[in-house]
Parts: structure tokens; sequence; C-alpha cells
């Protein structure tokens, strides 16, 4: 008996590399979770070709819902070009045949780590937001059990604890990512570690987005058109990075999102996050043709 | 010369917590035995007992931690909502908690049941308050400094978590906790065990302060009969899960009737 009459002669994998049953469990946990904004929906989370913690939970969402002609674009933290979004990128165009773009209104399926792009995404449009921590009350309940029990019963105070305790100890809210918001009125999530920044883009979106976490096996989702509400207190309004002001010093765009460059004199420049956005600031600089689509930030001010 | 005499008071007060037969095992240990117990509006009732008599577990089935396997709980609070007006044990979990998080105050021997320990103590008044609804920080901070002054609390500390205060501090932010959303019934499971004679001294004037100041109606459980007769209006004695004899405070100090509760008395090291 030989090893080549042992193994199983070779077949092609499934389509989008992620077998049949898993799909359809994923499809039902994305739907449940859809009809319950906000709610956590436990899953399998299937192995992927790619280390827990790196995007697995994005990835199995993305390879469920693409098909063939789906244009898919991935970014991290901002960037098109990161090695684990340009991975992912790849990874998903060879297994299911998809098209790519880096262009956020191309798109019709946009898996991003830690980041909302800055132009506003339409009706037509999903966002996978890859999670590490889906649990907003771990910082205020280790015990998971309990903590399901508090989501239940809409037991959040401690969440507010955890701002008042901030304040009382830097004089305001210090929470920068992950800031946890209050889904159609029910239930607290944590919008992945996306900035504050992003946090108001999800509030009556009109994309859907679906945020998963596959180390933790769980899923959850905001639907379009549903109140997303970072928690705040009545006299301490919600404020977000203080980045209205800041120029990109390669493209010269104003008011959105920027990551700190330091500098060896000690200074700074800035330049803006959602990459695609910054080279298509360049081109239309250079006067190239290009569709700059509407942004949620106007001058560095989110209009109400 | 003629006599006048008042007529004679009727009192009409309706006790404010009311327990009847409970019953409660751990596997197949019975903890409470049929206990039923009440404690009028304003009146401290003590609990003593030895170790192992159930006077903890009747207190936390008090504080709805616990659910009898039978028994009866119904408290008649000022304005008693509709949701608390029949018994206490038939409520769902989510009313229990609420009950529990506005109305009934606990104060744990162990501060580390009551208390986050990392947490600021004017943090752990908060979050009474926050589980209440209270969305604003300023009243937020208001409220806690005003709790943990009436439980003597040092307030330039307010903001130290109580893993680094004594043990006396932590029992008074307890207290500001359990007394922050002014309860009908505050409960008290041994709050000065394990305090030096001197912190435990002053932990029950401020005790009694309160309970004079505000007529909370307080159900203290304590082993030692020294912190009962200086606080119980009225005592309830408790023997391997039973009741074994009730009465005003001086009577069942002065006269005890139960051999159990005579030898309680007169017990001396």
């Amino acid at each position: 008996m030989t090893l080549s009459k042992l193994t199983k002669p070779w077949e092609a994998m499934s389509y989008g590399f992620i077998d049949g049953s898993a799909k359809r469990e994923m499809r039902r946990k994305m739907l449940k979770a859809v009809a319950v904004p906000g709610c956590q929906m436990p899953y399998a989370s299937r192995e992927v070709p790619m280390a827990r913690g790196w995007g697995t939970g994005g990835l199995q969402v993305s390879l469920t819902l693409v098909k063939p002609t789906t244009r898919v674009k991935v970014i991290d933290q901002g960037a098109d070009d990161s090695v684990n979004a340009a991975s992912i990128r790849r990874f998903i165009a060879s297994v299911a045949g998809t098209p790519t773009t880096l262009d956020t209104l191309e798109a019709d399926l946009i898996q991003s780590r830690h980041r909302i792009p800055e132009e506003i995404m339409c009706e037509d449009q999903i966002l996978v937001l890859q999670v590490p921590n889906p649990e907003p009350l771990r910082g205020v309940q280790p015990n998971m059990s309990i903590a399901r029990q508090m989501h239940a019963d809409a037991d959040y105070g401690r969440m507010w604890l955890q701002l008042y305790e901030q304040i009382v100890r830097s004089g305001r809210v210090m929470q920068g990512a992950s800031y946890p918001s209050l889904v159609h009125g029910r239930h607290v999530m944590t919008p992945s570690p996306i900035p504050r920044w992003d946090v108001p883009k999800l509030h009556m979106s009109r994309h859907l987005t679906i945020l998963s976490a596959g180390r933790e096996k769980r899923i959850f989702a905001v639907p379009p058109f549903t109140r997303v509400e970072p928690l705040v207190f009545d006299d301490v309004p919600y404020q977000v990075e203080d980045h209205a002001g800041l120029t990109c010093y390669r493209s010269g765009a104003k008011g959105f999102f920027m990551n700190e460059i330091p500098q060896d004199d000690g200074s700074s420049v800035y330049e803006v996050s959602d990459s695609e956005w910054g080279v298509k600031a360049i081109r239309a600089k250079d006067g190239e043709d290009v569709i700059q689509g509407e942004t949620w930030y106007k001058d560095g001010e989110m209009p109400q | 010369m003629t006599l006048t005499l008042d007529a004679p008071r009727i009192i009409t007060t309706k006790p404010l917590l009311r327990i009847e037969n409970v019953s409660k095992s751990y596997g197949d240990v019975r903890a409470v035995r049929n206990v039923s117990a009440h404690a009028f509006p304003g009146e401290v009732l003590g609990i003593v007992g030895e170790s192992g008599s159930g006077k903890s577990t009747l207190l936390r089935i008090m504080n709805l931690e616990e659910l009898p396997e039978e028994g009866t709980y119904h408290l008649d609070m000022d304005n008693t909502p509709e949701a608390y007006s029949g018994n206490l044990f038939e409520m769902d979990r989510f009313a229990r908690r609420m009950l529990c998080a506005t109305r009934i105050g606990i104060v744990y021997q162990n501060p580390h049941l009551g208390l986050l320990m990392k947490h600021s103590s004017s943090g752990n008044v908060a979050e009474r308050l926050l589980v209440a609804g209270e969305r604003s920080f300023a009243n937020l901070r208001a409220k806690a400094k005003d709790a943990l002054d009436a439980s003597e609390f040092p307030l330039e500390r307010m903001d130290a978590p109580p893993a680094q205060l004594s043990g006396g501090m932590q029992q008074r932010v307890q207290l500001a906790k359990a007394i922050a959303l002014e309860p009908a019934l505050l409960l008290l499971d041994e709050p000065t065990t394990g305090l030096d004679v001197s912190v435990q001294a002053l932990v029950l004037d401020t005790l009694k302060r309160l309970q004079q100041d505000r007529q909370i109606t307080m159900v203290i459980v304590s082993h030692d009969l020294g912190v009962i007769r200086t606080l119980a209006d009225r005592v309830m004695v408790m023997r391997r899960g039973e009741v074994v004899e009730t009465g005003l405070s001086d009577q069942i100090f002065q006269d005890p009737q139960h051999p159990y509760t005579q030898q309680l008395v007169h017990a001396k090291l």
C-alpha cells in the first residue's frame, strides 16, 4: 500500500475556499446579526490559511459573500498597500476569482481593519470589519457568562463607569478606539478598533456593516439606516480626534483622519490615513480626471 | 380629682419587609428551614447565631441573590411600583435586578464582594447611580460625594481605589454605595467583622446616625452580640437554619427564653 493509493484524488476546492456548510452557517448567522443589530452571534469560525488575529473573521465573511463579479477592496488601517491588506485581497481574488479595486466608490465589498473609508458608502456596498475583541463588557466583566446576562438585561451601567473613571483620572474620555456604542437603542457593541473619528460614520449609514471576530467566534452587524450612538454622559459630549486642522503633507488633503509621522527633529508631519483618498487627492491636484466621492466629513466636521 | 388617661395608641404600621416560610437547601444541607421574619419601617432587625446557622443565607435571600425553594417575600415600600407588589421571589430576573439595584442596599462582610477594588471609591458609588439610570457626570459626582460624606468617608480620598484603603474605609465606601439611592431596605452582613475595636465603634456610630437621620429599615446579621445590642431594636436568634427565638433587643439580652439564646448571651471566653 502506498501513500498515493491512500490519498484522495485531487479535486478543486470549494468556491471561495470555505466549504458549503460553513457558508450556510455564516449566512444564517449574518441574517440573525442583521435581524438583531449589534447583538453578537456565535459561529464556528473555520480554519483559513491565515493566523487567528490577522483578520480571519472578516475573511470568512468576505469569502462567504463574494461571487465572481464582486469587486473587492481590502484595507488595513486605511491603507490598501499594507502587507496584510494586499495578502487578503490577493487570496480572495485567487480563491474566488473576484476582481479587486482600490477605489471605495467602485467596490462592492470592503474588508477593513480598523478604519472606515472617508468616502460615503452607498446602499449596495458592504463593509466587513475585522474585530479582535467583540465583547465591549470584557473590560468591566471578565466572566463572559455574566456579560451575556448583562447584554440580555441591557445592563450597561458599568460601561459608563469606565468612562466616568477615565474622566476622573485624566480629565477627559480616554477611549481612543473601540468606542462602546449603542446600536438601535438596545445592544452595546464595540465597533472594532476604529478610531472615534469613524464611529459617527456608522450612524444611519446607507451601507451594511458586518463585524466579525474569527478568534472569538462572534459576528454582529449594523444594518443600513440604523442608529449607532456612542455612549456619552449628558453633560460630556462625544468628541472625535482633533484632526480637523491637519493637512496631509503628500496630498494636501485637509480635514480627514491622519497618520502622524514623527520626524528626526522631533516634529511631526501628517498623511491622510485613507491611502486611496490621498492618491485621489494627488491625482486631482495633478489635473487628472478623478471621481472623488462625497465624504462623511466636510472641512473636518461631520454634518449632523 | 379626675384621672385622665391617654387613649391607647394602636400601632397600625404594616411591616416593610415580610418573609414567610422560607426554606433553602444546598444539596443535602438545609441552610434555612421554614423561616419567617418581618421588619417595620425604620426598624433595625438583628439576626444572630453561630457560624452556619443560616443567617447570611437568609440575608442573601432578602437581597434576592438567592432564591429559596419555598416561601414568600414582600416589601411594602412607599409608592410601591406594581411590578414589586407581589411575591418578590416570583419576579423575573430583570425586575429582581432592578429592585436590588434601586431599593435594597447591602454591605458585605468582605468588601471584595461589594466593591470594584480597582475603580475609584466615588466610581463605586457612581456605579449604583448609573444602574438606576443617572447619566449626568456632574450629578454623579455630586451624589457620590454626598453619599460618601454621609458615611463619613474623607472626601479628599474619594477618587482613591478601595484597594488602597483600610478595611474601615472600605466598609464606608460600601455603605455609601448602599445608601446612594436612599434604599427602602439596608442589609448589613457582619459589617464590622475583621475591623479593630476602635474602627468598629466608628462604623457602628455611623450606622446608628444614618439610621436615626434617614429612618432606613435595616437588617443586620452578626455573630457579635455587642454589635447587635448596639444597633438592633428587635433580635432574631437562628440555629441550624431555624429561628429559635425572636424578641425586642432588651428582652432577648436581659431575659432570654430559649436555652440556646441563654447560652449565646451568657457565653464568655
